[in-house]
């Protein structure tokens, strides 16, 4: 992988979108370097910093990138004018979240109208996963990795069970049963 | 079947690793027992949204690691001095930038105001006092140009004179200063000098002035030459002189070798030599010295005289050695020769003066 050739080309658009679609690393980073400046250049010209920067125009890919998994992103723009919408509407919420927002914003980019349900959809299930990560912090040790493990890394009880020095794969899944059924009142109860 | 036992049941349904028959019966079950059908559908989502979640933060880890590699330090300098930004910012907010530099400038003017009036007073007066200083100075140099221009006024007689040497030495006929208490010599430029008189012969009606003022920084080097031979009767020749204290050029010819009633010391020429033309220049047309140019009372009418220049010259030589710094050395190189008469006039006008004389 040669670094320089990746952050000197921009790669078009249908090259993202079937990069995503296959997994591939390299599509991801030449993505993510080819409009991060743009996004930068909006940001730290509107009260914000490059921390700032880096969460909006992240979570900007991630919403691409999940409408691309779910198979119904349709390019009715050029891709650069898509990330920056969403960036520019992201950083107009955060903006109002925290009262910095001064009534007007610098703009360097054409952009697109907001689609509103698209973004509660998105917002939801941000939410969602907010619950998610605090929930799986309360839960703590052992119980967390036991989940994270079987749940999401999709490792086999018999590996849990050598990790963890259980004697029987019947405890482990005794166990794991109680850690799921803790994970998920720790979940629900969250308002 | 325990809970436990049942969660493990449906976590191997919902991977799909029961046979066809198990999952036949398992699919009735949940058809019969809505209980069951809930908990499949509750664990599906949460199983579902936990996986979801698992992957966020996988994407997240791998965005970070390809944040890592930017420069946003670099990055950012460059995008905030960005000319860009500049217009757009001007674009954006021109009103609002007016508004202020409006405001930023009126109050450097106010503060620039009341900080100098109250600061600078000092150096004011200074200022004023040396304003003050200088303008008394400019009315005592005015009120001695009054005091000079009134004696001017009051000068009793005038006529011309020549130069001979570039230290000022003089020569014009003795009836101009004859009397005088004091003589003063005023150049083309209208600058008056102090002269003394340094020798006379009135027989020839031939004196020598010497400029003895300290505001008189010398000549430069004589332009003509003097002849001392005699010019021949109709040669032509020219005078520069202040007849009537005003400069005036006329030229002519020599029309007899003699003066009245034979005299040899004169030419008789046929410019006319009026009051104030005494003592000036007579030039040939090389622009050599030939005469004096002497206008005294008793002269008939229409007829008009010049003293040899040899009388000159020899009065010059005649002068006595102590009242002179140096021997005199008549200027031999006429650098006249050659010129037209307005080119000649011009180089020769600063070396005439108008000789005044005041008596008390």
């Amino acid at each position: 992988m040669v670094n320089k050739d990746l952050k000197d080309s921009t790669p078009t658009d249908s090259e993202v979108i079937l990069g995503i679609l296959n997994n591939s690393e390299i599509a991801l980073k030449r993505l993510y370097i080819a409009y991060f400046p743009m996004v930068l250049q909006l940001i730290i010209n509107n009260n914000g910093d490059e921390d700032d920067a880096k969460d909006i125009y992240q979570e900007a890919i991630i919403v691409l990138y999940n409408k691309v998994k779910a198979g119904d992103f349709e390019l009715s723009s050029k891709l650069k004018t898509y990330i920056y919408s969403i960036c520019r509407r992201l950083w107009l919420k955060r903006l109002s979240q925290i009262n910095r927002y001064g009534g007007d914003i610098r703009d360097f980019q054409e952009f697109l109208p907001a689609d509103t349900d698209e973004f509660d959809q998105h917002n939801d299930r941000d939410m969602q996963f907010g619950k998610m990560e605090s929930a799986l912090r309360l839960l703590g040790e052992p119980c967390k990795t036991i989940v994270e493990d079987f749940y999401i890394n999709n490792r086999s009880m018999q590996d849990i069970c050598e990790r963890f020095g259980y004697t029987n794969a019947d405890n482990a899944k005794t166990q794991k049963y109680k850690c799921l059924q803790r994970l998920k009142k720790l979940f629900f109860q969250q308002k | 079947m325990s809970d436990n036992e049942l969660l493990e049941v449906i976590e191997r349904y919902l991977n799909g690793e029961m046979s066809r028959e198990e999952q036949k019966s398992f699919e009735l079950q949940r058809k019969e027992n809505a209980e069951m059908d809930k908990k499949v559908i509750e664990h599906k989502l949460f199983n579902n949204l936990l996986k979801q979640y698992g992957e966020r933060v996988e994407l997240e880890n791998r965005l970070n690691a390809i944040h890592e590699e930017i420069d946003v330090h670099t990055l950012k300098e460059n995008l905030l001095v960005h000319p860009s930004w500049i217009v757009q910012l001007w674009r954006s907010h021109h009103s609002k930038i007016s508004v202020a530099a409006s405001v930023a400038i009126f109050v450097v003017v106010s503060v620039m105001y009341l900080a100098g009036s109250f600061n600078n007073n000092d150096s004011k007066y200074v200022a004023l006092n040396n304003k003050i200083d200088k303008q008394s100075k400019d009315i005592k140099a005015l009120s001695n140009d009054i005091k000079k221009t009134t004696h001017i006024d009051k000068f009793t007689g005038s006529g011309s004179g020549f130069a001979f040497t570039s230290d000022g030495l003089i020569a014009t006929c003795y009836h101009v200063v004859q009397g005088a208490d004091s003589v003063y010599v005023q150049n083309v430029d209208g600058s008056s000098f102090k002269a003394e008189v340094l020798y006379t012969d009135p027989q020839k009606d031939i004196a020598i002035l010497k400029i003895t003022d300290n505001q008189f920084k010398g000549l430069g080097p004589i332009p003509y030459s003097f002849k001392k031979g005699e010019s021949d009767l109709a040669e032509t020749i020219s005078t520069y002189g202040y007849p009537g204290g005003k400069p005036v050029y006329h030229n002519g010819v020599i029309n007899a070798s003699t003066g009245l009633n034979g005299d040899s010391v004169h030419y008789q020429v046929s410019i006319p030599i009026n009051f104030g033309n005494s003592g000036g220049p007579l030039w040939d047309s090389k622009g050599n010295i030939i005469g004096i140019t002497d206008a005294k009372e008793g002269h008939a009418e229409g007829e008009h005289y010049a003293i040899k220049s040899r009388y000159l010259i020899d009065a010059i030589h005649n002068i006595p050695a102590d009242s002179l710094n140096e021997r005199v050395n008549l200027n031999r190189k006429n650098t006249l020769s050659g010129l037209s008469e307005d080119q000649k006039l011009k180089r020769e006008k600063s070396f005439v003066f108008m000789v005044k004389t005041y008596n008390n």
